[in-house]
């Protein structure tokens, strides 16, 4: 084992896991985030924090992360590259270990010209490969950028996002196995709706030896609605929604399309599970965490494993 | 070359509005091949203030003047018998200009007529491209001749992030994606190898990240 995280010792002993997310407020009211997490709780084997996602200020996903960690889930703190330059990105890993938080997901993030400050400078001191790769030198070899050593190196269980469905297609897999190669332990997708892609995407990564060497956990998102499925196919970047999985969404009257969107979420993690090299689930419930537990169990995945 | 474009009238005159008179001083190098401050730029500039002036029925003496090169020393010289007649001299050069012609004419308030945008290309008549940041390490060698660091919104080294959809960045359509060109051009000439590699962090203390830089050459120096 490499790491005291709850996630690795799931993998390790060959189950499949399941993580959920957790968006920190918009301010500093905790018990909003605390809300959010009890949901969580005891359904899933950790829980993503975002750090300040599509680039709209949040609390500190550190701080989110700790307060979720003090509630007994198992936090896996998200960092992107954008706001922070290689100094901050390393201080907060180190703040963070500290706090008891084992498990990382290097992220560059959405540009700036998403969010609520377009007009701030975009850091990109580093990308993701090389922010993984410095959390890997941190913990194996006890130094940070430059070579210097640690006192106490935080020891992460380390994570990366990847997206099948992105441009160009073709080169998708060559940037997973620089994510395995930079030292990434385990991959969290996009979000999936054309299974079919993705089941292709496993089949190149499997047949490059990718998915021996890296845990790939499939990412589902329940769409709540006919209206959203449309909205992120057109402005969520890198998101490829079928026009007929619109259409099945669609075809249903208003007050059911909520549970039409769960119930293609259920089929979809139905279907993941089964294909070769997927690991587990990331269920990004985005402001639905209430409806993570029903989910998970109509799933068959809500009950989780001791380790 | 550098690439910029004019100021709003109104922008210019905020700040030149309190002088009975202007020198107004184009630049006929970068900023004239991207028509923001060249000879034609620097008259129309002229004309136009003179006109907005005469209508508010204003008495002012606006000047057009054009140099060669408004950032080489020897060539601002060009402008110096016409400098003690005016009040503020207005630059269509770019930013460089701008400030070479305050180093020389240290007693004169200097205003920029432009925005200095990039250093880039003219990939077609009326498009230009920003296509260098002035790292300080070129690394064009191993990216086909196409910068990560300025073609891509996130700078990324080991891209594509994974928001590129038909070539085009997620920051805008409009953009095309830097590293869709990378590949598809190291895709035609063979060598998509040079990409498989991890590319470590950037050293951008050769960049502006070092402080303003400044090179001097004792073989250059008179």
């Amino acid at each position: 084992m490499k790491t005291e995280s709850r996630l690795e010792k799931v993998l390790r002993a060959g189950h499949f896991a399941v993580t959920a997310e957790c968006g920190p407020p918009k301010g500093s009211d905790a018990s909003i985030l605390q809300t959010k997490g009890k949901h969580l709780l005891g359904c899933v084997d950790a829980v993503n924090v975002t750090d300040n996602q599509t680039a709209i200020v949040r609390m500190s996903s550190v701080a989110a992360c700790s307060i979720l960690k003090n509630m007994g889930l198992e936090p896996i703190l998200q960092m992107v590259t954008r706001d922070r330059n290689r100094i901050a990105l390393q201080s907060d890993l180190f703040g963070a270990y500290a706090l008891g938080i084992n498990n990382v997901l290097c992220l560059t993030g959405d540009h700036q010209s998403f969010g609520n400050q377009k007009e701030c400078v975009g850091v990109f001191d580093l990308d993701s490969i090389q922010f993984a790769r410095t959390v890997k030198e941190m913990r194996d070899n006890g130094t940070i950028i430059g070579g210097e050593a640690i006192q106490g190196p935080p020891k992460f269980f380390i994570g990366a996002a990847a997206n099948p469905f992105a441009d160009p297609v073709n080169w998708r897999v060559v940037r997973l196995a620089k994510k395995v190669d930079a030292g990434v332990d385990f991959i969290q997708t996009q979000c999936i709706f054309n299974i079919d892609r993705f089941e292709e995407y496993m089949r190149q990564a499997t047949d490059r030896g990718l998915t021996d060497k890296v845990d790939i956990l499939a990412g589902v998102t329940p769409l709540k609605s006919a209206g959203m499925a449309r909205y992120m196919a057109k402005n969520v970047a890198g998101m490829d929604i079928p026009e007929a999985l619109i259409e099945r969404i669609a075809g249903v009257p208003k007050e059911r399309q909520a549970s039409e969107g769960i119930q293609i979420a259920i089929e979809t993690m139905q279907r993941a599970r089964e294909i070769p090299g997927v690991k587990g689930i990331h269920l990004m419930a985005i402001e639905w965490e209430d409806r993570v537990p029903e989910i998970l169990k109509a799933a068959g995945l809500h009950e989780r494993p001791e380790v | 070359m550098i690439v910029a474009e004019l100021k709003t009238i109104e922008e210019i005159r905020r700040m030149i509005d309190r002088y009975d008179s202007v020198l107004v001083v184009g630049c006929d190098s970068c900023v004239a091949e991207c028509a923001a401050g060249g000879q034609r730029e620097t008259m129309l500039l002229g004309a136009a203030l003179r006109l907005a002036y005469r209508k508010e029925g204003q008495d002012r003496t606006i000047t057009d003047a054009c140099l060669d090169r408004q950032c080489v020393d020897d060539f601002i010289q060009g402008i110096a018998h016409q400098v003690p007649e005016h009040d503020a001299i207005l630059s269509l050069g770019c930013g460089a200009g701008v400030q070479a012609l305050a180093r020389v004419y240290q007693d004169k308030p200097i205003f920029p007529a432009l925005d200095t945008l990039f250093i880039g290309e003219t990939e077609m008549r009326g498009v230009w491209q920003e296509n260098c940041l002035g790292c300080g390490q070129c690394k064009l060698g191993w990216f086909g001749a196409v910068c990560p660091v300025t073609r891509c919104s996130k700078k990324l080294m080991n891209g594509p992030c994974g928001g590129s959809v038909q070539g085009r960045c997620e920051v805008n359509p409009d953009i095309p994606c830097g590293w869709q060109i990378i590949i598809n051009r190291l895709e035609s000439l063979g060598e998509l190898d040079r990409l498989g590699e991890y590319v470590p962090p950037v050293n951008w203390s050769t960049s502006h990240a070092g402080g303003p830089r400044r090179v001097e050459r004792e073989d250059q120096k008179p």
